[in-house]
């Protein structure tokens, strides 16, 4: 068997955190070259600052100021560092004590070589020249029994920007594969359950309904009915179809399911549930492996389908 | 069974950007008003329920594990439950299923979102490879369905706008909703710009950020109590050949086995006020048809004449509902929480007089998941 058609698919949002008093606190003073710490009711200083107590749930409040310097508690080697990672040549992942707290921080160590890396050895943090109000305010740890820079005046931050970028390989299912290499030839692939006998397209591994495998392969027209519709007006972020469009399911002559696509060729405020459209094709040399080859539907100019015909399927 | 009752409840109030607080700051609102609402401590809670929407929407992968310390969870059992948009109600029904099987003696459950970290409809229509991008976040997902609804019942087209009006006007009575529009007619509403034909602007949730909280006990603790007499949940496939969208068979199972287990043949007459998960008004006619209340295709007659206003037959979300307020995450456990307030006689201005017994409903995903609870002021 040929391995399954994939193709990337990549999603990003810069997520906007609100820091709250106890962590807006820490990166505000992260900002400023200094290190804040809370104490806890059992008298440990945590670093990052924990906004509730983990012993008694408590909202803490008592903020401790701590060094820059500290003791690496415990680290890993990282030979390849990965994209957003702290620094781009090999690094150490360490938990680091700072001095003055009783809990360990985890940031980067810019030792150069693992040889140069060891339980108990002194850091100091590496402090960023333009400073934001974020961890990485501190670029990096180095190895160091020198004090780090000292404090610098800054305004608070309330607001924190997480970047969030996922490359993910996104591959076909063996059912699908079919049916998108039908539709690089211009073919509409569909499968029929053998039990219930109703079509799906596109196909799936197994009938919903059944439990079975669809193992009866069938080839549908590119005509259908409108079985129900909306217009979208509202423009959103990430939004491929600009505004005004009708999003219409499409029940093809001989499937039992139907499926969303775009219509035009007609005005929204003239599409009609039960209107019988065909599909439109992109021109054969920008056909892929996508229903995207069907660039959209259109009326077909026939007599609106009865609703028995389609009200089993809304 | 052990009998189980919400005995304590708290909310956030909710705004489009809670940017004062952290997301553990945004659960902690709630649930300090709850456990103080109940009366008890954290030695008092054996276990911590926790549920909220997709991780995309804050783009935080299991927030349960950086929030135990807010959860007063270190140390005890910390459970997530994820049912898309139903997770409110679903995150309920856990927490109950824990204290009525005699687990546990008292379980809070938690529910919230912070939309405002990101953006739903971002997250709800990422494009896969190989499909047609056509898709509208959950208002495109709905709209063809309501169109559907309107098609079969042969609704005339002002009902939505009457929900819409109704739900915001309640909103105003709501010291904690998002939404607050004494003022809004059903003629403002059908004013409001077409967003996803036939679903006006006025006629679509807010986004929100919020939490919910309510502490589960085995006995009362302060005093009051609403009485869990059922829960249910339902699930189907988001999609399959023959499935009603407009009528979802897992909505109409879970409903059935809700009315039996809580011993009520007649829905209409025995409930005395229901919050209902209604992000679009038109959903509150297709899910009282859903849930039994009428027959299929006269929903809209009961919200038309007005019985769903409070003081009518059926008050049907007297907070304002989702229309009002919608922290995702938290929508579902709101309507849980509601139904409670209103049997305790703690729901203030929106309050339904003498209600006794009252109907939290959640649903979720594409109409595929459904979770309900009927409270009463009774201990059975």
């Amino acid at each position: 068997m040929t391995r399954p058609l994939s193709a990337p698919l990549d999603v990003g949002f810069d997520y906007t955190r609100s820091l709250g008093p106890t962590l807006g606190r820490f990166l505000s003073d992260l900002r400023r070259r200094k290190v804040t710490g809370i104490r806890g009711s059992d008298g440990r200083v945590h670093v990052p600052p924990l906004e509730y107590d983990p012993v008694t749930a408590e909202r803490l409040h008592e903020f401790v100021d701590v060094a820059a310097t500290g003791v690496v508690r415990g680290w890993s080697w990282i030979p390849e560092p990965l994209e957003g990672q702290p620094l781009d040549r090999p690094f150490a992942w360490a938990l680091i004590q700072l001095d003055g707290a009783d809990t360990s921080l985890l940031h980067a160590v810019d030792a150069g070589s693992p040889e140069q890396m060891a339980t108990g050895t002194r850091v100091r943090a590496r402090w960023r020249g333009e400073r934001v109000g974020a961890i990485t305010d501190i670029e990096c740890f180095e190895i160091s029994g020198e004090p780090a820079d000292p404090p610098a005046e800054a305004d608070d931050v309330s607001m924190v920007t997480t970047p969030v970028n996922l490359h993910y390989t996104h591959s076909a299912s063996p059912t699908e594969d079919p049916f998108l290499r039908g539709l690089m030839e211009g073919r509409l692939i569909a499968q029929r359950c053998p039990v219930c006998e109703k079509v799906y397209f596109p196909p799936r591994p197994a009938c919903p309904v059944d439990g079975v495998p669809t193992t009866d392969q069938i080839e549908l027209s590119d005509r259908g009915t409108v079985t129900t519709y909306c217009v979208v007006n509202v423009p959103f972020l990430g939004q491929r179809i600009p505004p005004p469009y009708v999003s219409a399911y499409v029940l093809l002559d001989g499937a039992d399911i139907p499926f969303l696509h775009l219509l035009l060729g007609v005005a929204p405020e003239d599409v009609r549930m039960g209107m019988r459209v065909e599909a439109v094709w992109k021109p054969r040399e920008e056909w892929g492996p996508t229903m995207q080859n069907i660039d959209h539907f259109k009326p077909s100019g026939e007599p609106d389908a009865p609703f028995d015909s389609y009200s089993q399927h809304l | 069974m052990r009998p189980a009752a919400v005995v304590g409840v708290g909310q956030t109030h909710h705004a489009a950007k809670r940017l004062d607080v952290s997301m553990a700051g945004l659960c902690r609102e709630a649930i300090d008003r709850a456990m103080a609402d109940a009366g008890v401590d954290w030695s008092d809670i054996d276990a911590v329920v926790l549920g909220k929407a997709p991780d995309l929407f804050e783009g935080v992968m299991m927030p349960e594990l950086f929030l135990a310390d807010a959860l007063g969870a270190v140390g005890k059992p910390l459970l997530r439950v994820h049912t898309a948009g139903s997770v409110g109600g679903s995150t309920g029904n856990v927490a109950a299923s824990l204290v009525q099987s005699g687990v546990h003696d008292r379980v809070l459950a938690v529910a919230f979102e912070k939309q405002s970290e990101s953006n739903a409809m971002w997250a709800l229509s990422v494009p896969t490879p190989f499909t047609m991008p056509v898709h509208a976040g959950a208002g495109g997902y709905f709209a063809p369905h309501v169109r559907s609804y309107i098609r079969r019942a042969g609704a005339p087209e002002h009902v939505g706008a009457v929900v819409a009006a109704k739900d915001r006007r309640n909103g105003s009575k709501n010291p904690y909703a998002h939404l607050k529009q004494p003022d809004i007619t059903v003629e403002s509403v059908q004013a409001s710009t077409m967003l996803w034909d036939p679903i006006r602007y006025d006629e679509t949730c807010p986004s929100s950020d919020g939490a919910c909280a309510v502490v589960i006990s085995s006995r009362p603790t302060s005093g009051r109590a609403a009485w869990i007499r059922a829960t249910a949940m339902r699930t189907e496939p988001t999609t399959f050949a023959g499935r009603d969208q407009v009528n979802p068979r897992a909505g109409q199972d879970a409903a059935r086995a809700l009315w039996k287990q809580a011993g009520i043949t007649d829905p209409l007459s025995e409930v005395d006020a229901a919050e209902i998960y209604v992000p679009f008004s038109w959903f509150e006619p297709m899910w009282l048809e859903n849930l039994g209340f009428t027959d299929v295709g006269q929903g809209w007659k009961l919200t038309e004449a007005g019985e769903t206003e409070i003081g009518g037959r059926l008050p049907v979300n007297p907070s304002g509902g989702v229309l009002s307020s919608n922290p995702i995450g938290a929508s579902g456990l709101l309507r849980f929480a509601e139904a409670a307030m209103q049997v305790m006689g703690t729901a203030g201005e929106h309050q339904v007089d003498g209600a006794r017994v009252a109907l939290g409903h959640a649903y979720g995903g594409g109409s595929q998941f459904f979770a309900m609870w009927v409270v009463g002021s009774e201990q059975p």
